[in-house]
């Protein structure tokens, strides 16, 4: 007997590979979600979690001792004001920006491959606006006051200046954050739903069956509810895309040499979606293989993302040379020796880690063997991490150590407290993402149902029938 | 709690049974009948001779109200309520104000979008007459396709309804109480 993966495989009209293989119904691919949250974790899951938390523990410590001290216990100095506190903020943001473009502009574009990467992809922009809004906030310095960014009545009767890049970017940020949750939650609902009726112990019934807000799959509420998916969708496009932009604001409405430019919004956003998808396909490449979701999210996906990777990582790596070009052509003085002095001075090392990570390693995946390969998937994912890491580094320290009197030059190092924070993060984030992954449906099991040819309620018909829609 | 049934509810197989089935129910005349399946159904909405979704509206009157209202809360603030010059930028430089205000539009649309999408849906909901069907509480959010119709339908009719519901291959009719 044929086996309906060589069915599709040899369909005629679409010769691409199907989205869910294996031969799976729709109820199989309930199961395949919720096992993990139902039975007891993985040895693996222990793991993760437990590192996690102690990374945690780090950063709650390190911010305790921030908050008793002051700012002055990182390495902070008179010209580089915005040291590794910026970088992490930055890099996190941009993390987040690859779950929205998978959960909103893929949507818009009808890339079905998107519904079975979306739901964690959203979770993990989620996790890491979190890990970003944290460092601003104890950036700041006097925490307590920081209600002073917000338009709230105050003992000074001041408001804030809506001039600012930095309120703008107050406001794009938590906007950003809150839209990317009432998102991710949206989406949750039938799969809470599903959950809610699986569920076996009472406190699991109780929770499930509050946040599925009583969802009973009634097809007059789809009908508002896939409406309001699109909306969602529609509007968190041009939001994703203002936030990083906004972001870049922050730098490029400065007056310092190598910030003050108009490729920062496009750049800024590539460079996102690259440092996001990275993390994506790092999260996916150990989810798959952890929870053997092979079948759910395939090579034909992971393909995807590493084209994507590729095609923001040359990008990126096409802003780095139009910067060079400026700098030169521009003939300010200040804005060639800021790009000489970033490639050759004395943070030519950051400088030439990120040119490596970013813009050479991606390029491997112009070979399907690489793109097809999980091991060299997640190397190059974690490359791009930490290249996209330094190329914040090097755009925040190397344009401020070295502006524009040679008296006040300094040379930027972290300091111990530095790296707690950095690496503490990661502990909030892998904690956040730890408890999803146990308690919550990692891959949005209504959408993949719908990629099923026997979800087309003209299936099989002589003429009208279409398998992949 | 009711003695009388509230409503009766069939269980189909298949995306297409119960397509068909709504058509067939929606062309008898009834009006107060849903579908429900675990996940959105193409075209069901037509075949349920259903109405657009109002949520656009409610969206478009939020997402400006927003708009309007973060354009305004800046001009008032730093320009009326406490006046102060920025960068040589005069009190009105609405220009400056184009970001937050884009921002407070998004915000406001997506929670319309999301809060009307509950509010028209009627949700959240502590309970309701389907989930007493046991092969309801198991297979609509899994991998069942029901149909629903209420008896306050003024074409409902014990006998009558049971039978054509059967006849659109239903695998099983349920009368189910409140």
């Amino acid at each position: 007997m044929i086996t309906k993966d060589q069915v599709y495989d040899s369909d005629p009209v679409d010769r691409r590979v199907p989205l869910v293989r294996g031969g799976h119904d729709f109820h199989s691919i309930t199961e395949i979600v919720a096992r993990p949250t139902e039975v007891k974790p993985i040895n693996a899951w222990y793991a993760v979690f437990g590192v996690a938390l102690s990374l945690l523990a780090i950063l709650i410590g390190s911010t305790g001792f921030l908050f008793f001290k002051g700012t002055g216990i990182w390495g902070l100095n008179n010209p580089v004001g915005w040291g590794w506190a910026i970088v992490n903020f930055v890099f996190w943001v941009g993390i987040g920006h690859a779950g929205t473009l998978i959960s909103a502009i893929l949507f818009l574009f009808r890339q079905k491959w998107r519904t079975s990467i979306n739901r964690a992809a959203e979770a993990m922009t989620i996790f890491a606006v979190v890990c970003a809004i944290f460092f601003p906030t104890i950036h700041v310095g006097r925490v307590w006051l920081l209600y002073w960014a917000a338009p709230l009545p105050n003992q000074m009767d001041m408001w804030p200046n809506f001039k600012s890049p930095l309120m703008w970017d107050f406001f794009a940020v938590s906007i950003y954050g809150t839209v990317s949750f009432m998102f991710w939650y949206v989406g949750l609902i039938p799969d809470l739903a599903t959950f809610r009726d699986r569920a076996k112990t009472k406190i699991k019934k109780l929770l499930y069956g509050v946040f599925a807000l009583g969802w009973r799959g009634s097809n007059r509420h789809w009908l508002n509810y896939e409406r309001a998916y699109l909306i969602l969708a529609g509007l968190s496009t041009p939001l994703v895309l203002s936030v990083h932009t906004i972001v870049s604001f922050d730098f490029a409405s400065g007056q310092l040499a190598g910030w003050h430019t108009t490729i920062f919004p496009p750049y800024f956003v590539a460079g996102a979606i690259f440092s996001g998808f990275a993390m994506v396909l790092t999260l996916m490449v150990v989810c798959v293989k952890l929870y053997k979701l092979e079948n759910l999210i395939t090579d034909r996906h992971f393909e995807n993302i590493s084209k994507i990777i590729l095609v923001t990582g040359t990008m990126v790596g096409y802003a780095y040379a139009m910067e060079f070009f400026i700098s030169w052509y521009s003939g300010s003085q200040y804005e060639s020796f800021t790009f000489v002095n970033r490639a050759f001075g004395p943070y030519a090392w950051a400088y030439w880690i990120m040119v490596s990570c970013n813009v050479l390693s991606p390029q491997i995946f112009w070979f399907k063997t690489a793109r097809t390969n999980k091991i060299i998937l997640f190397v190059v994912s974690i490359f791009v991490n930490i290249g996209m890491w330094f190329e914040r580094f090097v755009i925040t320290v190397t344009s401020l150590h070295h502006d524009f009197i040679p008296s006040s030059w300094a040379y930027y190092s972290p300091t111990v407290w530095d790296v707690c924070a950095l690496v503490g993060s990661f502990g909030l984030f892998f904690t956040f993402f730890s408890i999803f992954i146990r308690y919550l449906p990692m891959v949005a099991m209504a959408e993949v149902k719908t990629v099923l040819p026997e979800a087309d309620p003209h299936f099989g018909d002589e003429e009208g029938g279409h398998l992949h829609g | 709690m009711g003695k009388n049934p509230v409503c009766v509810l069939a269980q189909f197989k298949t995306t297409k049974a119960l397509y068909h089935a709504c058509e067939r129910v929606r062309d008898e005349g009834y009006v107060k009948f849903d579908a429900h399946s675990p996940f959105p159904i193409h075209g069901l909405d037509r075949a349920m001779g259903l109405k657009p979704s109002k949520v656009p509206w409610i969206v478009l009157i939020l997402g400006l109200l927003g708009a309007a209202g973060g354009m305004g809360m800046q001009l008032w603030m730093n320009g009326v309520d406490y006046p102060m010059i920025f960068s040589a930028k005069p009190y009105f430089s609405w220009q400056a104000y184009v970001p937050i205000t884009f921002e407070l539009g998004v915000l406001f649309g997506s929670a319309g979008a999301v809060f009307g999408m509950l509010g028209l849906n009627q949700l959240p909901r502590l309970n309701h007459p389907v989930f007493n069907s046991k092969a309801f509480s198991t297979h609509a959010a899994d991998d069942g396709f029901f149909l629903s119709i209420e008896t306050k339908d003024a074409n409902y009719d014990e006998v009558r309804t049971s039978k054509l519901l059967e006849g659109l291959g239903a695998l099983q009719v349920e009368h189910l109480k409140e």
